[in-house]
């Protein structure tokens, strides 16, 4: 409770000298909108439901994307952990593409795709795959080779060893590197949905590059708040759970309560 | 007290039988001579301890006798057949607890029974309650591994070890890392385990009050190359109390032996 009183105090005064700020006149409303107009901008956009319209959007290419991303990501990181031959071929080819803005990949993707949901699919795909592939290496490296060894005495090998020794042994890892997956695909949407407009969905990019077409400072910086809500919503409902029957197993980051 | 046996003639009968064993470990540009044709028998039921100092070999030659390396020249016989990986009759207890922390106690336990296709998941269940029972942690069973002490969670190694009945138990220096107390109450319970049960152990130390205490023969192995230097035997009555007149005399004599082998590989 105390928790939540203090984080509810700190955003109170975040948005008290914000308010300050506007009311100071030093910078053009057009510019810096008063936190009173940005909350109207979502409640109406709530109401005529072009925000739950628009949220849909994106969250149907996110979980699209990032599914198909983790789905590719995974068992690749796994080979380049363990053999040889796949971390000097694609364990490479990850740690290149890893450095590459997502955002690069955009005129590429429309070149390819044109302005269709593949683009997008693309972008994210593109975006979150490589760094998959390196958190599940980077785990499955970390396992102490002790658990596979004390495993292979009691009888345990090849799929057995996998699926009930190496997998679970890793599940930390992994849910670190789903979790980062997770933030380059949201980041990777939102750059492609900025620079393509497509015909099939209108998504958050979508509005928040329209805000910055018509000037609506109050849409811009409605549209970014809202963004940065459903991942830290998603971040809640589908990773903390997972850490924390992560932490409670492995006695990791115990906190005093 | 016999001498290392140059005159090794390798008895297919033995359990466990190690046969001219050489191994060489080849980490960057060094070349390191970590066994040099060590041959043992080692009967039925009999509980062998590896004494030597860090680097003679001796947790390389149990990993030999687990199947989890392979050696350069040499063979390992089990039961007089050639043990050519880790096999189920011959469980490994190893040093840090290798526990999973992924799983609870009971868990732990049951993971190695869930490998034995006779048997029938009531009878798992049984099995595994008994052994942790039998390690005093039957209260312990919904525990995770980092909500048990070192000593409690060696006694789960122990459990889960024991648990899918192998015929020969491999223990790497299993007390090394607790405290004396937790030590000499494991001491105890794994002599009265062992004369219950009769397994065949080999236990790896480098603690010579802990190899007498606990073997009925202490096979003294010596650094670069590793070698068998000399085999005691101890036929002191069980079960040994570790701090005992009697026992102390035996570890004097094995521990003057194990300094004239350093002395003389460091004078080499």
């Amino acid at each position: 409770m105390k928790r939540v009183a203090i984080a509810l105090f700190f955003f109170a005064v975040l948005i008290g000298l914000w308010e300050l700020a506007v009311r100071s006149g030093r910078w053009s409303p057009v510019l810096l909108p008063s936190p009173i107009f940005v909350a109207e901008y979502i409640w109406a956009a709530l109401l005529d439901g072009t925000l739950l319209e628009s949220t849909w959007v994106t969250l149907k290419r996110l979980l699209l994307g990032y599914a198909a991303g983790v789905i590719i990501g995974l068992p690749l990181g796994l080979l380049t952990s363990t053999s040889q031959v796949f971390e000097d071929t694609i364990g490479a080819l990850a740690l290149g593409f890893q450095t590459l803005p997502s955002v690069c990949w955009v005129p590429l993707a429309l070149i390819w795709f044109g302005q269709t949901e593949g683009a997008m699919l693309f972008v994210v795909i593109m975006g979150t795959v490589w760094s998959v592939i390196i958190a599940t290496d980077h785990g499955a490296r970390n396992i102490p080779p002790i658990y596979a060894r004390a495993a292979r005495t009691m009888g345990s090998e090849g799929f057995h060893k996998w699926t009930r020794v190496i997998l679970p042994a890793s599940l930390p890892f992994l849910v670190s590197g789903m979790k980062q997956g997770w933030a380059f695909a949201w980041r990777s949407l939102m750059a492609a949905e900025i620079y393509v407009t497509i015909l099939t969905g209108f998504g958050l990019g979508h509005l928040l590059h329209y805000g910055r077409e018509l000037n609506a400072m109050d849409q811009v910086i409605g549209i970014m708040i809202v963004i940065v809500v459903i991942g830290l919503l998603v971040d809640r409902l589908l990773f903390s759970p997972w850490e924390r029957v992560l932490h409670r197993r492995w006695g990791t980051n115990v906190k005093e309560t | 007290m016999e001498a290392a046996r140059p005159d090794f003639v390798a008895d297919v009968s033995a359990k466990l039988l190690v046969d001219g064993v050489s191994k060489w470990f080849t980490p960057s540009r060094t070349h390191v001579h970590a066994l040099d044709n060590v041959s043992l028998a080692i009967d039925e039921g009999e509980f062998v301890c590896l004494l030597g100092p860090s680097g003679c070999g001796k947790s390389t030659l149990l990993d030999i006798m687990a199947g989890l390396t392979m050696p350069d020249s040499g063979r390992v016989l089990a039961d007089g057949k050639l043990v050519e990986g880790p096999g189920r009759q011959r469980l490994v207890m190893f040093q840090e607890s290798a526990l999973f922390p992924w799983l609870d106690a009971f868990g732990n336990v049951m993971f190695g029974l869930r490998l034995r296709p006779d048997l029938r998941n009531a009878e798992r269940k049984d099995i595994a309650n008994h052994f942790l029972k039998l390690v005093g942690l039957e209260k312990f069973k919904h525990a995770y591994v980092h909500e048990l002490s070192g000593g409690m969670k060696q006694r789960v190694a122990l459990a889960r070890a024991l648990a899918p009945d192998p015929q020969v138990l491999l223990m790497d220096e299993p007390f090394a890392a607790l405290d004396a107390l937790t030590r000499d109450q494991l001491y105890d319970d794994i002599q009265q385990i062992w004369m219950e049960s009769r397994k065949t152990i080999v236990f790896v130390t480098h603690n010579v009050r802990e190899a007498v205490c606990l073997g009925d023969r202490v096979v003294l192995m010596s650094p670069s190359p590793g070698r068998i230097a000399q085999i005691f035997d101890i036929p002191l009555p069980r079960p040994r109390d570790i701090n005992s007149a009697e026992l102390a005399g035996y570890a004097s004599q094995i521990a003057a032996a194990l300094k004239g082998n350093m002395k003389k590989a460091a004078s080499e």
